[in-house]
């Protein structure tokens, strides 16, 4: 593999990171994370459609008339996200009880519009489907992260092995039952992203508005 | 009536498609900098997600269900694979005939609310309406309902979110949690607020 080409896969890791950096694709990722079983099989399907859906829009890019290129894409990408749904709902079926609407979601995950837009339409399609499937694990990688603490944390498993034995299983760990709520997945990612980007200074944003230094005479 | 107006608290307050269920995230982070913005496209989004829940809904009961092709003379078939593609066509659709009804009939609405448009073609928040409708099997004067619903709920939200974000400007924040860090953490702070309401019931 070319320099360029692992620089595809590599960049959208932490650099450029979809989520903590582009804000796209927050949508979907937040609800689903509460398990790593669902997380995970989430991180595939978002990878798989990314992916092929790059690689599909690049093969197609010199006969998709500008004006409705849009258009175009939603319909590969929908198309896309209903094989990985019946594949899900063949293969996992319990899964996908769980996943519930946002599977279906990924067709307006910003991160598969986004790479479509910003590189499939420009770029070889090989490019394109490194690209699309390094942006995916990008999203997956945080998306895993969170799973693994509101899950720990959470519940006291992970991948549904207990790792902290739970209060009421006779163990010694208090579960803490925030972790599995909503609100919790705001805090983490708030917090990976201040993380982040205090490792790397780059990425922080500019203020707005300054408060004045106190200057004593 | 009174399942209709239990099922409108539900969706504005306890399930709130923004905070409970991290719908719409990305316009929701991105376009809540300021109240004005925030309240057009909040507006917007109710719009459109009053029109496109009802409509995905008769979709569903007329064409895609299985056995509702029967008014054509073909009973057995199921077309509910096709939902997805269907739901995001009936959006795309919808959202470009009302950006022209606007522009010919209500120009300063249009104004007003044109930049926006686009944006929601690719919100989840309208998506999620139109597939949580199907998941739950809503008839069609719920499904007006919810859509009408949780669209306020999402609209409601995101002009809290700008309020509070007008005012935290001004706050001396760590250099790592600046813009993104900050409104995540505010918007999980409103998220537990909203998580009193899960106690209320009609």
């Amino acid at each position: 593999m070319s320099q360029t080409r692992k620089q595809l896969l590599v960049d959208p890791l932490v650099d450029n990171n979809p989520i903590t950096l582009q804000v796209l694709g927050i949508c979907s990722a937040l609800a689903v994370t509460s398990s790593l079983n669902v997380a995970f099989v989430m991180s595939l399907a978002v990878i798989a459609v990314t992916g092929f859906s790059s690689l599909f829009i690049s093969f197609l890019r010199n006969y998709i008339p500008n004006s409705i290129r849009i258009i175009v894409q939603m319909v590969i990408i929908a198309s896309l996200v209903i094989l990985v749904d019946q594949i899900i709902k063949a293969y996992a079926y319990e899964i996908s009880k769980t996943l519930s609407v946002f599977v279906g979601l990924i067709i307006t995950n910003c991160i598969v519009m986004g790479r479509a837009e910003a590189f499939a339409m420009k770029n070889t399609p090989f490019n394109s489907f490194v690209d699309g499937v390094g942006n995916g694990l990008g999203y997956s990688l945080l998306l895993m992260c969170v799973g693994v603490v509101r899950e720990l944390f959470g519940s006291g498993t992970l991948f549904g092995i207990t790792i902290l034995d739970p209060v009421n299983n006779g163990g010694w760990y208090v579960p803490n039952g925030l972790l599995l709520l909503p609100p919790s997945a705001f805090f983490i990612i708030g917090f990976l992203i201040w993380g982040v980007r205090s490792w790397k200074k780059s990425q922080v944003e500019e203020r707005e508005y300054k408060i004045q230094s106190l200057e004593i005479h | 009536m009174e399942a209709l107006i239990s099922l409108a608290v539900k969706a504005i307050f306890v399930e709130n498609l923004a905070l409970s269920f991290f719908l719409g995230m990305c316009t929701f982070i991105a376009v809540s900098k300021k109240i004005s913005t925030a309240i057009g496209l909040g507006i917007s989004v109710m719009i459109v997600q009053s029109i496109t829940v009802p409509a995905n809904n008769i979709i569903l009961s007329y064409l895609l269900k299985p056995g509702a092709l029967a008014w054509a003379g073909f009973p057995d078939v199921d077309l509910t694979f096709l939902g997805l593609i269907s739901y995001i066509g009936v959006i795309a659709a919808l959202v470009q005939i009302l950006e022209m009804i606007l522009d010919k009939y209500f120009p300063p609405l249009y104004n007003a609310l044109g930049i926006f448009l686009p944006l929601i073609t690719v919100n989840c928040a309208i998506l999620g309406g139109s597939l949580f409708m199907v998941e739950r099997d809503y008839n069609f004067s719920e499904a007006t309902t919810y859509g009408i619903a949780s669209g306020f709920g999402w609209a409601l939200a995101i002009a809290t979110m700008a309020g509070v974000r007008e005012k935290l400007k001004y706050s001396d924040i760590p250099d790592g949690l600046q813009g993104l860090g900050i409104t995540f953490i505010t918007a999980g702070l409103m998220a537990m607020a909203f998580m009193c309401f899960s106690g209320v019931k009609l």
